[in-house]
Protein backbone atom coordinates (compact mmCIF):
# COMPACT_ATOMS: atom_id res chain seq x y z
CA UNK A 1 0.00 0.00 0.00
CA UNK A 2 2.75 2.48 0.98
CA UNK A 3 4.78 1.61 -2.34
CA UNK A 4 1.50 2.48 -4.40
CA UNK A 5 1.07 6.17 -2.19
CA UNK A 6 5.07 6.42 -3.31
CA UNK A 7 4.12 6.21 -6.92
CA UNK A 8 1.30 8.55 -7.02
CA UNK A 9 3.41 10.63 -5.38
CA UNK A 10 6.35 10.88 -8.11
CA UNK A 11 4.03 10.49 -10.85
CA UNK A 12 1.84 13.62 -9.33
CA UNK A 13 5.39 15.71 -9.08
CA UNK A 14 6.54 14.07 -12.66
CA UNK A 15 3.73 15.53 -13.80
CA UNK A 16 4.09 18.89 -11.89
CA UNK A 17 7.26 19.02 -13.26
CA UNK A 18 6.24 18.74 -16.80
CA UNK A 19 3.37 21.00 -16.38
CA UNK A 20 5.92 23.84 -15.02
CA UNK A 21 7.96 23.28 -18.36
CA UNK A 22 5.13 23.60 -20.43
CA UNK A 23 3.94 26.75 -19.28
CA UNK A 24 7.32 28.48 -20.03
CA UNK A 25 6.58 27.76 -23.61
CA UNK A 26 4.91 30.16 -26.18
CA UNK A 27 7.25 32.80 -24.75
CA UNK A 28 10.23 34.48 -25.99
CA UNK A 29 13.01 34.45 -23.42
CA UNK A 30 16.13 36.37 -22.79
CA UNK A 31 18.74 36.10 -19.44
CA UNK A 32 21.14 38.69 -18.28
CA UNK A 33 23.22 37.35 -15.10
CA UNK A 34 26.09 39.10 -13.08
CA UNK A 35 26.82 41.91 -11.13
CA UNK A 36 25.16 40.69 -7.85
CA UNK A 37 24.70 45.04 -7.16
CA UNK A 38 22.59 45.33 -9.92
CA UNK A 39 20.30 42.01 -9.54
CA UNK A 40 17.67 43.69 -7.79
CA UNK A 41 17.49 46.68 -9.50
CA UNK A 42 17.43 44.42 -12.92
CA UNK A 43 14.32 42.53 -11.85
CA UNK A 44 12.71 45.39 -11.00
CA UNK A 45 13.48 46.53 -14.82
CA UNK A 46 12.58 43.22 -15.84
CA UNK A 47 8.80 43.19 -14.09
CA UNK A 48 8.17 46.10 -15.15
CA UNK A 49 9.47 45.36 -18.83
CA UNK A 50 7.05 42.23 -18.61
CA UNK A 51 4.65 43.78 -18.10
CA UNK A 52 4.69 46.23 -20.87
CA UNK A 53 5.86 43.28 -23.17
CA UNK A 54 3.75 39.94 -21.73
CA UNK A 55 5.22 37.92 -24.86
CA UNK A 56 8.95 38.41 -23.41
CA UNK A 57 10.29 36.69 -20.45
CA UNK A 58 13.07 38.00 -18.68
CA UNK A 59 15.13 36.01 -16.45
CA UNK A 60 17.86 37.64 -14.28
CA UNK A 61 20.65 35.78 -12.64
CA UNK A 62 23.07 36.70 -9.99
CA UNK A 63 26.44 35.55 -9.77
CA UNK A 64 28.90 38.44 -10.29
CA UNK A 65 30.51 40.83 -12.54
CA UNK A 66 33.14 37.68 -13.57
CA UNK A 67 30.09 35.68 -14.05
CA UNK A 68 28.22 37.63 -16.09
CA UNK A 69 31.19 38.46 -18.38
CA UNK A 70 31.99 34.65 -18.88
CA UNK A 71 28.20 33.67 -19.25
CA UNK A 72 28.32 36.70 -21.99
CA UNK A 73 31.10 35.10 -23.71
CA UNK A 74 29.90 31.51 -23.57
CA UNK A 75 26.25 32.70 -24.63
CA UNK A 76 24.87 31.06 -21.72
CA UNK A 77 23.05 34.47 -20.87
CA UNK A 78 22.08 37.09 -23.79
CA UNK A 79 23.29 40.08 -21.11
CA UNK A 80 25.89 40.01 -19.37
CA UNK A 81 25.76 42.55 -16.01
CA UNK A 82 29.24 44.07 -14.74
CA UNK A 83 29.85 46.70 -12.31
CA UNK A 84 33.48 47.21 -12.80
CA UNK A 85 35.95 50.06 -13.63
CA UNK A 86 37.76 48.98 -15.61
CA UNK A 87 36.46 45.47 -17.74
CA UNK A 88 39.16 43.02 -17.72
CA UNK A 89 40.70 42.22 -21.02
CA UNK A 90 38.45 39.24 -21.83
CA UNK A 91 35.70 41.54 -22.17
CA UNK A 92 36.90 43.60 -25.12
CA UNK A 93 34.61 41.02 -27.13
CA UNK A 94 31.79 42.46 -25.99
CA UNK A 95 30.02 45.19 -26.47
CA UNK A 96 29.23 47.07 -23.53
CA UNK A 97 26.09 49.89 -22.86
CA UNK A 98 26.72 51.98 -20.07
CA UNK A 99 23.30 51.83 -17.91
CA UNK A 100 23.46 53.41 -14.49
CA UNK A 101 26.09 54.12 -12.03
CA UNK A 102 26.66 52.99 -8.77
CA UNK A 103 28.31 54.70 -5.69
CA UNK A 104 30.80 52.79 -3.34
CA UNK A 105 30.08 54.22 -0.01
CA UNK A 106 32.27 54.15 2.72
CA UNK A 107 30.02 53.00 6.35
CA UNK A 108 30.94 52.48 9.80
CA UNK A 109 29.55 51.27 12.92
CA UNK A 110 26.87 54.35 14.45
CA UNK A 111 29.05 54.41 17.90
CA UNK A 112 31.95 55.90 15.76
CA UNK A 113 32.49 59.53 16.40
CA UNK A 114 34.57 59.68 12.77
CA UNK A 115 32.26 61.74 10.33
CA UNK A 116 34.42 61.60 7.02
CA UNK A 117 37.84 60.64 5.87
CA UNK A 118 40.30 61.90 3.11
CA UNK A 119 40.98 59.04 0.31
CA UNK A 120 44.56 58.91 1.73
CA UNK A 121 43.31 57.48 5.15
CA UNK A 122 41.23 55.47 3.40
CA UNK A 123 44.38 54.08 1.11
CA UNK A 124 46.09 54.20 4.95
CA UNK A 125 43.26 52.10 7.06
CA UNK A 126 42.89 49.50 4.31
CA UNK A 127 47.36 48.99 3.85
CA UNK A 128 47.17 48.46 7.57
CA UNK A 129 49.82 51.89 8.21
CA UNK A 130 46.69 53.56 10.26
CA UNK A 131 45.45 51.15 12.58
CA UNK A 132 43.80 53.17 15.41
CA UNK A 133 40.58 55.17 15.12
CA UNK A 134 42.48 57.88 17.19
CA UNK A 135 44.91 58.59 14.52
CA UNK A 136 42.02 59.69 11.91
CA UNK A 137 39.90 61.83 14.45
CA UNK A 138 38.22 58.96 16.50
CA UNK A 139 38.83 57.40 19.82
CA UNK A 140 41.09 54.84 20.44
CA UNK A 141 40.03 51.73 19.43
CA UNK A 142 41.60 49.41 17.28
CA UNK A 143 40.23 49.61 13.35
CA UNK A 144 38.59 46.71 12.08
CA UNK A 145 39.23 46.41 8.19
CA UNK A 146 36.68 44.59 6.54
CA UNK A 147 36.78 43.98 2.62
CA UNK A 148 35.38 41.80 -0.03
CA UNK A 149 36.72 38.68 -1.22
CA UNK A 150 39.36 38.41 -4.92
CA UNK A 151 37.05 39.16 -7.40
CA UNK A 152 34.48 40.67 -6.42
CA UNK A 153 33.37 43.73 -8.31
CA UNK A 154 32.71 45.63 -5.30
CA UNK A 155 36.31 45.54 -4.56
CA UNK A 156 38.03 46.01 -7.58
CA UNK A 157 36.00 48.82 -8.43
CA UNK A 158 37.04 50.17 -4.73
CA UNK A 159 40.66 49.25 -4.62
CA UNK A 160 41.09 51.02 -8.75
CA UNK A 161 39.69 54.04 -7.58
CA UNK A 162 41.49 54.39 -4.25
CA UNK A 163 44.60 53.70 -5.90
CA UNK A 164 48.17 52.01 -4.65
CA UNK A 165 45.95 49.36 -1.75
CA UNK A 166 47.37 45.97 -0.79
CA UNK A 167 44.89 45.10 1.56
CA UNK A 168 46.40 44.41 5.01
CA UNK A 169 46.33 40.57 5.76
CA UNK A 170 44.37 40.71 9.18
CA UNK A 171 41.62 42.51 7.44
CA UNK A 172 37.88 40.50 7.74
CA UNK A 173 36.75 39.17 4.37
CA UNK A 174 32.88 39.05 4.28
CA UNK A 175 31.29 38.06 0.61
CA UNK A 176 28.58 40.07 0.32
CA UNK A 177 27.73 43.60 0.16
CA UNK A 178 24.70 42.39 3.20
CA UNK A 179 27.51 40.62 5.42
CA UNK A 180 29.66 43.80 4.83
CA UNK A 181 26.89 46.14 6.13
CA UNK A 182 25.88 43.32 8.85
CA UNK A 183 29.69 42.90 10.26
CA UNK A 184 30.30 46.57 10.37
CA UNK A 185 26.84 47.08 12.09
CA UNK A 186 27.74 44.73 14.54
CA UNK A 187 31.65 46.04 15.04
CA UNK A 188 31.77 49.64 17.01
CA UNK A 189 35.38 49.91 15.29
CA UNK A 190 34.63 48.25 11.96
CA UNK A 191 34.79 49.91 8.65
CA UNK A 192 33.78 48.89 5.38
CA UNK A 193 32.24 49.53 1.96
CA UNK A 194 29.37 48.63 0.54
CA UNK A 195 26.79 49.86 -2.77
CA UNK A 196 25.25 53.09 -2.20
CA UNK A 197 21.57 51.40 -2.65
CA UNK A 198 22.44 49.57 0.36
CA UNK A 199 22.23 52.72 2.92
CA UNK A 200 20.44 51.40 6.51
CA UNK A 201 20.05 53.07 9.81
CA UNK A 202 22.25 50.48 10.99
CA UNK A 203 25.72 51.54 9.66
CA UNK A 204 26.81 55.49 9.25
CA UNK A 205 28.09 56.52 5.62
CA UNK A 206 31.17 58.35 5.69
CA UNK A 207 32.17 61.45 3.49
CA UNK A 208 35.05 60.97 1.83
CA UNK A 209 37.13 64.65 1.39
CA UNK A 210 34.42 66.28 2.45
CA UNK A 211 31.96 64.82 0.63
CA UNK A 212 29.13 62.95 0.95
CA UNK A 213 27.79 59.95 -0.88
CA UNK A 214 24.14 61.03 -2.31
CA UNK A 215 22.83 61.07 -5.28
CA UNK A 216 23.46 64.74 -6.10
CA UNK A 217 26.86 65.07 -5.82
CA UNK A 218 27.66 61.63 -7.82
CA UNK A 219 25.89 63.33 -10.41
CA UNK A 220 27.56 66.56 -10.25
CA UNK A 221 30.71 64.49 -10.54
CA UNK A 222 32.23 65.34 -7.11
CA UNK A 223 31.71 62.27 -5.21
CA UNK A 224 35.20 60.04 -5.98
CA UNK A 225 34.30 56.50 -5.26
CA UNK A 226 31.51 55.63 -8.59
CA UNK A 227 31.53 52.48 -10.74
CA UNK A 228 29.49 52.46 -13.67
CA UNK A 229 27.26 49.42 -14.48
CA UNK A 230 27.50 47.65 -17.48
CA UNK A 231 25.33 45.22 -19.80
CA UNK A 232 27.53 43.66 -21.80
CA UNK A 233 26.05 41.30 -25.06
CA UNK A 234 27.91 39.73 -27.96
CA UNK A 235 27.78 42.10 -30.50
CA UNK A 236 25.47 44.72 -30.45
CA UNK A 237 21.89 44.62 -29.20
CA UNK A 238 19.33 43.22 -31.41
CA UNK A 239 15.97 42.27 -31.44
CA UNK A 240 14.40 41.34 -27.78
CA UNK A 241 17.78 42.02 -25.99
CA UNK A 242 18.13 45.26 -27.61
CA UNK A 243 14.45 46.32 -26.57
CA UNK A 244 15.04 45.45 -22.66
CA UNK A 245 18.79 47.68 -22.72
CA UNK A 246 16.54 50.76 -25.10
CA UNK A 247 13.97 50.36 -22.20
CA UNK A 248 16.79 50.08 -19.38
CA UNK A 249 18.03 53.69 -20.95
CA UNK A 250 14.41 54.84 -21.27
CA UNK A 251 13.05 58.00 -18.71
CA UNK A 252 11.10 55.20 -17.47
CA UNK A 253 13.79 52.80 -17.12
CA UNK A 254 15.97 55.21 -15.49
CA UNK A 255 13.65 56.84 -13.36
CA UNK A 256 13.03 53.15 -12.01
CA UNK A 257 17.32 53.41 -11.53
CA UNK A 258 16.96 56.57 -9.33
CA UNK A 259 14.34 55.61 -7.52
CA UNK A 260 15.69 52.48 -6.08
CA UNK A 261 19.01 54.32 -4.98
CA UNK A 262 21.15 54.00 -7.95
CA UNK A 263 22.40 56.59 -10.05
CA UNK A 264 20.79 56.84 -13.84
CA UNK A 265 23.44 56.64 -16.66
CA UNK A 266 22.73 60.46 -18.16
CA UNK B 1 7.32 -17.89 -12.22
CA UNK B 2 6.44 -14.26 -12.10
CA UNK B 3 7.48 -13.96 -8.25
CA UNK B 4 10.99 -14.88 -9.57
CA UNK B 5 11.03 -12.59 -12.12
CA UNK B 6 9.96 -10.07 -10.50
CA UNK B 7 12.66 -10.98 -7.22
CA UNK B 8 15.56 -10.86 -10.12
CA UNK B 9 14.33 -7.72 -11.35
CA UNK B 10 14.17 -5.52 -8.65
CA UNK B 11 17.43 -6.74 -7.03
CA UNK B 12 19.38 -5.79 -10.76
CA UNK B 13 17.46 -2.59 -10.43
CA UNK B 14 18.78 -2.38 -6.69
CA UNK B 15 22.24 -3.48 -8.04
CA UNK B 16 22.46 -0.73 -10.51
CA UNK B 17 21.14 2.20 -8.00
CA UNK B 18 23.73 1.50 -5.68
CA UNK B 19 26.68 1.47 -8.69
CA UNK B 20 25.07 4.46 -9.60
CA UNK B 21 25.95 6.23 -6.20
CA UNK B 22 29.91 4.66 -6.72
CA UNK B 23 29.53 6.68 -9.70
CA UNK B 24 28.55 10.10 -8.61
CA UNK B 25 31.28 9.74 -6.41
CA UNK B 26 33.66 8.87 -8.93
CA UNK B 27 32.28 11.38 -11.07
CA UNK B 28 33.06 14.19 -8.64
CA UNK B 29 36.77 12.95 -7.41
CA UNK B 30 37.15 12.91 -11.05
CA UNK B 31 35.95 16.40 -12.22
CA UNK B 32 37.74 17.91 -8.86
CA UNK B 33 40.82 16.45 -10.04
CA UNK B 34 41.29 17.00 -13.29
CA UNK B 35 40.31 20.64 -13.24
CA UNK B 36 42.56 21.58 -9.94
CA UNK B 37 45.35 19.06 -10.73
CA UNK B 38 47.00 20.42 -13.86
CA UNK B 39 46.80 24.22 -12.20
CA UNK B 40 48.89 22.45 -8.93
CA UNK B 41 51.57 21.38 -11.35
CA UNK B 42 51.64 24.61 -13.19
CA UNK B 43 52.33 26.70 -10.04
CA UNK B 44 54.00 24.04 -8.57
CA UNK B 45 52.94 21.74 -5.02
CA UNK B 46 55.51 23.72 -3.12
CA UNK B 47 54.58 27.18 -3.90
CA UNK B 48 50.52 26.09 -3.86
CA UNK B 49 50.75 24.44 -0.60
CA UNK B 50 53.64 26.33 1.25
CA UNK B 51 53.59 29.63 -0.27
CA UNK B 52 51.29 32.26 2.81
CA UNK B 53 50.78 35.01 -0.36
CA UNK B 54 47.01 34.74 -1.65
CA UNK B 55 46.09 37.61 -4.32
CA UNK B 56 44.67 35.37 -7.11
CA UNK B 57 44.36 38.66 -8.97
CA UNK B 58 47.92 39.08 -9.51
CA UNK B 59 48.66 35.80 -10.15
CA UNK B 60 50.00 34.54 -6.58
CA UNK B 61 48.30 31.36 -5.09
CA UNK B 62 49.38 30.09 -2.06
CA UNK B 63 47.15 28.60 0.44
CA UNK B 64 49.23 27.94 3.32
CA UNK B 65 47.22 30.12 5.43
CA UNK B 66 44.43 28.21 4.50
CA UNK B 67 45.84 24.86 5.22
CA UNK B 68 46.34 25.98 9.05
CA UNK B 69 43.11 27.84 8.87
CA UNK B 70 41.72 24.66 8.19
CA UNK B 71 43.43 22.51 10.77
CA UNK B 72 43.32 25.35 13.93
CA UNK B 73 39.58 25.95 13.75
CA UNK B 74 38.87 21.87 13.52
CA UNK B 75 41.95 21.32 16.05
CA UNK B 76 39.53 24.63 18.39
CA UNK B 77 36.50 22.35 17.63
CA UNK B 78 37.95 19.08 19.08
CA UNK B 79 38.94 21.08 22.25
CA UNK B 80 35.89 22.28 22.40
CA UNK B 81 33.78 19.28 21.08
CA UNK B 82 35.50 16.18 22.93
CA UNK B 83 35.37 16.75 26.36
CA UNK B 84 31.52 17.21 26.25
CA UNK B 85 31.04 14.81 24.39
CA UNK B 86 33.07 12.18 25.49
CA UNK B 87 31.78 13.10 29.15
CA UNK B 88 27.78 13.60 28.11
CA UNK B 89 28.41 10.27 26.48
CA UNK B 90 29.64 8.52 29.98
CA UNK B 91 26.90 9.61 31.87
CA UNK B 92 24.12 8.81 29.41
CA UNK B 93 25.40 5.42 28.75
CA UNK B 94 26.68 4.61 32.77
CA UNK B 95 25.03 6.85 35.15
CA UNK B 96 21.53 7.75 33.60
CA UNK B 97 18.44 4.99 33.95
CA UNK B 98 17.49 3.88 30.65
CA UNK B 99 13.73 5.82 30.55
CA UNK B 100 15.87 9.40 31.04
CA UNK B 101 18.38 8.49 28.41
CA UNK B 102 15.28 7.73 25.72
CA UNK B 103 14.38 11.60 26.52
CA UNK B 104 17.89 13.27 26.40
CA UNK B 105 20.10 11.03 23.77
CA UNK B 106 17.24 12.35 21.07
CA UNK B 107 17.02 15.66 21.99
CA UNK B 108 20.86 15.88 21.49
CA UNK B 109 20.75 13.97 18.34
CA UNK B 110 18.36 17.09 17.25
CA UNK B 111 21.36 19.35 17.45
CA UNK B 112 22.56 17.56 14.20
CA UNK B 113 19.47 19.30 12.39
CA UNK B 114 20.00 22.66 13.23
CA UNK B 115 21.06 23.93 9.43
CA UNK B 116 24.58 25.28 10.10
CA UNK B 117 23.57 28.51 8.56
CA UNK B 118 21.95 28.88 12.33
CA UNK B 119 24.57 28.11 13.75
CA UNK B 120 26.55 30.94 11.98
CA UNK B 121 23.81 32.77 12.75
CA UNK B 122 24.02 32.48 16.03
CA UNK B 123 28.07 32.72 16.29
CA UNK B 124 27.82 36.08 14.14
CA UNK B 125 24.64 37.48 16.57
CA UNK B 126 25.75 35.72 20.03
CA UNK B 127 29.63 34.86 19.90
CA UNK B 128 31.51 36.96 18.19
CA UNK B 129 30.03 40.07 20.03
CA UNK B 130 31.01 38.50 23.30
CA UNK B 131 34.32 37.64 22.12
CA UNK B 132 34.75 41.08 20.54
CA UNK B 133 34.08 42.89 23.98
CA UNK B 134 35.18 40.67 26.51
CA UNK B 135 38.53 39.39 25.01
CA UNK B 136 39.18 41.99 22.45
CA UNK B 137 39.93 41.53 18.16
CA UNK B 138 37.27 41.32 15.45
CA UNK B 139 35.36 39.19 17.46
CA UNK B 140 35.17 36.49 13.95
CA UNK B 141 37.71 34.65 15.38
CA UNK B 142 39.37 30.85 15.62
CA UNK B 143 37.62 30.84 19.02
CA UNK B 144 34.13 31.56 17.78
CA UNK B 145 34.58 29.23 15.22
CA UNK B 146 35.87 25.98 17.58
CA UNK B 147 32.80 26.79 19.85
CA UNK B 148 30.09 26.97 17.07
CA UNK B 149 32.06 23.90 15.52
CA UNK B 150 32.41 21.80 18.74
CA UNK B 151 28.84 22.18 19.35
CA UNK B 152 27.94 21.18 15.77
CA UNK B 153 30.26 18.15 15.67
CA UNK B 154 28.90 17.63 19.60
CA UNK B 155 25.69 14.92 18.55
CA UNK B 156 28.18 13.00 16.20
CA UNK B 157 31.07 12.01 18.59
CA UNK B 158 28.11 11.79 21.26
CA UNK B 159 25.67 9.34 19.73
CA UNK B 160 28.97 6.90 18.61
CA UNK B 161 30.10 6.98 21.65
CA UNK B 162 27.33 6.09 23.21
CA UNK B 163 26.48 3.24 20.97
CA UNK B 164 29.96 2.25 21.68
CA UNK B 165 29.62 2.64 25.24
CA UNK B 166 26.46 0.21 25.41
CA UNK B 167 28.07 -2.69 23.02
CA UNK B 168 30.67 -3.07 25.71
CA UNK B 169 29.72 -6.30 27.06
CA UNK B 170 27.95 -6.03 30.91
CA UNK B 171 30.15 -8.94 31.98
CA UNK B 172 33.05 -6.69 31.90
CA UNK B 173 31.53 -4.39 34.14
CA UNK B 174 30.62 -7.12 36.37
CA UNK B 175 34.14 -8.37 36.45
CA UNK B 176 35.27 -4.92 37.61
CA UNK B 177 33.02 -4.32 39.98
CA UNK B 178 33.55 -8.16 41.32
CA UNK B 179 37.23 -7.31 41.53
CA UNK B 180 36.04 -4.48 44.10
CA UNK B 181 36.43 -1.31 41.49
CA UNK B 182 34.47 1.80 42.40
CA UNK B 183 32.03 2.87 39.58
CA UNK B 184 34.58 5.23 38.10
CA UNK B 185 37.53 3.16 38.30
CA UNK B 186 35.07 0.41 36.35
CA UNK B 187 34.67 3.07 33.59
CA UNK B 188 38.24 4.06 33.06
CA UNK B 189 40.07 1.13 33.42
CA UNK B 190 37.20 -1.44 31.65
CA UNK B 191 34.54 0.25 29.80
CA UNK B 192 36.03 3.06 27.75
CA UNK B 193 39.50 1.04 27.07
CA UNK B 194 36.63 -1.58 25.68
CA UNK B 195 34.69 1.15 23.80
CA UNK B 196 37.71 2.98 22.59
CA UNK B 197 37.80 2.02 19.02
CA UNK B 198 34.35 3.24 18.24
CA UNK B 199 34.73 6.44 20.46
CA UNK B 200 37.87 7.23 18.09
CA UNK B 201 35.64 6.38 15.23
CA UNK B 202 33.13 9.12 16.09
CA UNK B 203 35.58 11.72 16.79
CA UNK B 204 37.44 10.90 13.29
CA UNK B 205 33.64 11.33 12.01
CA UNK B 206 33.36 14.29 14.06
CA UNK B 207 36.40 15.77 12.60
CA UNK B 208 35.47 15.13 9.25
CA UNK B 209 32.11 17.26 9.74
CA UNK B 210 34.24 19.87 11.37
CA UNK B 211 36.73 20.54 8.47
CA UNK B 212 33.84 19.86 5.93
CA UNK B 213 31.77 22.33 7.25
CA UNK B 214 31.37 25.77 4.79
CA UNK B 215 28.34 27.89 5.57
CA UNK B 216 29.10 28.58 9.75
CA UNK B 217 32.37 29.02 9.52
CA UNK B 218 32.36 31.81 6.92
CA UNK B 219 29.86 33.16 8.83
CA UNK B 220 32.23 33.50 11.96
CA UNK B 221 35.72 33.25 10.89
CA UNK B 222 35.82 36.46 9.58
CA UNK B 223 37.90 34.92 6.48
CA UNK B 224 41.29 36.80 6.79
CA UNK B 225 43.85 34.78 4.86
CA UNK B 226 46.57 35.51 7.93
CA UNK B 227 48.55 33.00 9.79
CA UNK B 228 46.72 33.28 13.30
CA UNK B 229 48.80 34.29 16.40
CA UNK B 230 46.23 33.57 18.59
CA UNK B 231 42.79 32.19 19.09
CA UNK B 232 41.31 35.64 18.53
CA UNK B 233 42.67 36.13 14.77
CA UNK B 234 40.49 35.97 12.13
CA UNK B 235 41.25 33.18 9.69
CA UNK B 236 40.28 31.99 6.34
CA UNK B 237 39.79 28.05 6.04
CA UNK B 238 39.89 25.83 2.57
CA UNK B 239 36.42 25.65 2.31
CA UNK B 240 35.55 29.12 3.01
CA UNK B 241 38.06 30.03 0.48
CA UNK B 242 36.30 28.00 -2.30
CA UNK B 243 33.09 29.04 -1.24
CA UNK B 244 34.19 32.71 -0.56
CA UNK B 245 35.65 33.32 -4.39
CA UNK B 246 34.01 30.99 -6.49
CA UNK B 247 31.39 32.86 -7.33
CA UNK B 248 33.38 35.86 -8.74
CA UNK B 249 36.23 33.32 -10.28
CA UNK B 250 37.47 33.20 -13.84
CA UNK B 251 40.03 31.57 -16.01
CA UNK B 252 43.48 30.83 -13.05
CA UNK B 253 41.68 31.72 -10.38
CA UNK B 254 39.02 29.50 -10.81
CA UNK B 255 41.51 26.80 -11.27
CA UNK B 256 42.89 27.64 -8.27
CA UNK B 257 39.85 26.76 -6.21
CA UNK B 258 39.34 23.61 -8.03
CA UNK B 259 42.99 23.20 -6.55
CA UNK B 260 41.98 23.94 -3.24
CA UNK B 261 39.60 21.42 -3.28
CA UNK B 262 41.42 18.55 -4.67
CA UNK B 263 43.74 19.38 -1.43
CA UNK B 264 40.45 19.27 0.50
CA UNK B 265 39.64 15.97 -0.63
CA UNK B 266 43.11 14.31 -0.07
CA UNK B 267 42.29 15.47 3.75
CA UNK B 268 38.60 14.33 4.22
CA UNK B 269 39.56 10.96 2.37
CA UNK B 270 42.48 10.17 4.65
CA UNK B 271 40.30 10.95 7.47
CA UNK B 272 37.36 8.79 6.47
CA UNK B 273 40.12 6.06 5.30
CA UNK B 274 41.74 6.18 9.06
CA UNK B 275 37.80 6.35 10.40
CA UNK B 276 37.13 3.27 8.46
CA UNK B 277 39.75 1.27 10.10
CA UNK B 278 39.34 2.42 13.09
CA UNK B 279 35.44 1.13 12.82
CA UNK B 280 36.63 -2.45 11.18
CA UNK B 281 39.02 -2.90 14.48
CA UNK B 282 35.92 -2.21 16.74
CA UNK B 283 34.20 -4.82 14.86
CA UNK B 284 36.69 -7.39 14.26
CA UNK B 285 37.06 -7.22 18.10
CA UNK B 286 33.82 -8.57 18.40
Amino acid sequence: MKTKNLFKLIIALFSATMLLFACGKGRRSITAAGSTAFQPFAEKLADQFMAANPDINVIIQGGGSAVGIQSALSGAANIGMADLVILPPEAKALVSSFVARDGIVMIVNPKNQVKGLTLQQIRDIYNGKVENWKDVGGGDNPITVVSREAGSGTRSSFETIVENIKLKKEAVVQDSNGTVRETVANDANAIGYISHGLINDKIRPLAINGIACTTEEILKGRYILVRPIFLLTRGAPVGDVKMFIDYILSKEGQDTIKANGLIPAK
Amino acid sequence: MMKLFSEKSIKKALTVIAFSAIAALLLIVVFIILEGLPFIFKVGISDFLFSSEWEPQMGRFGIFPMIIGSLVVTLGSMIVGIPLALSGAIFLSEFVPRWAMRIIKPTIELLAGIPSVVYGFIGVMVLAPLIRDYLGGPGLSILAASIILGIMILPTILSISIDSLKAVPQSYREGAFALGATHWQTIHMAVLPAAKSGIIAGIILGLGRAIGETMAVIMVTGNAVILPKSPLYSVRTLTANIALEMGYATGMHRQSLFATGVILLIIIMVLNYTATIAIRRRVGKK
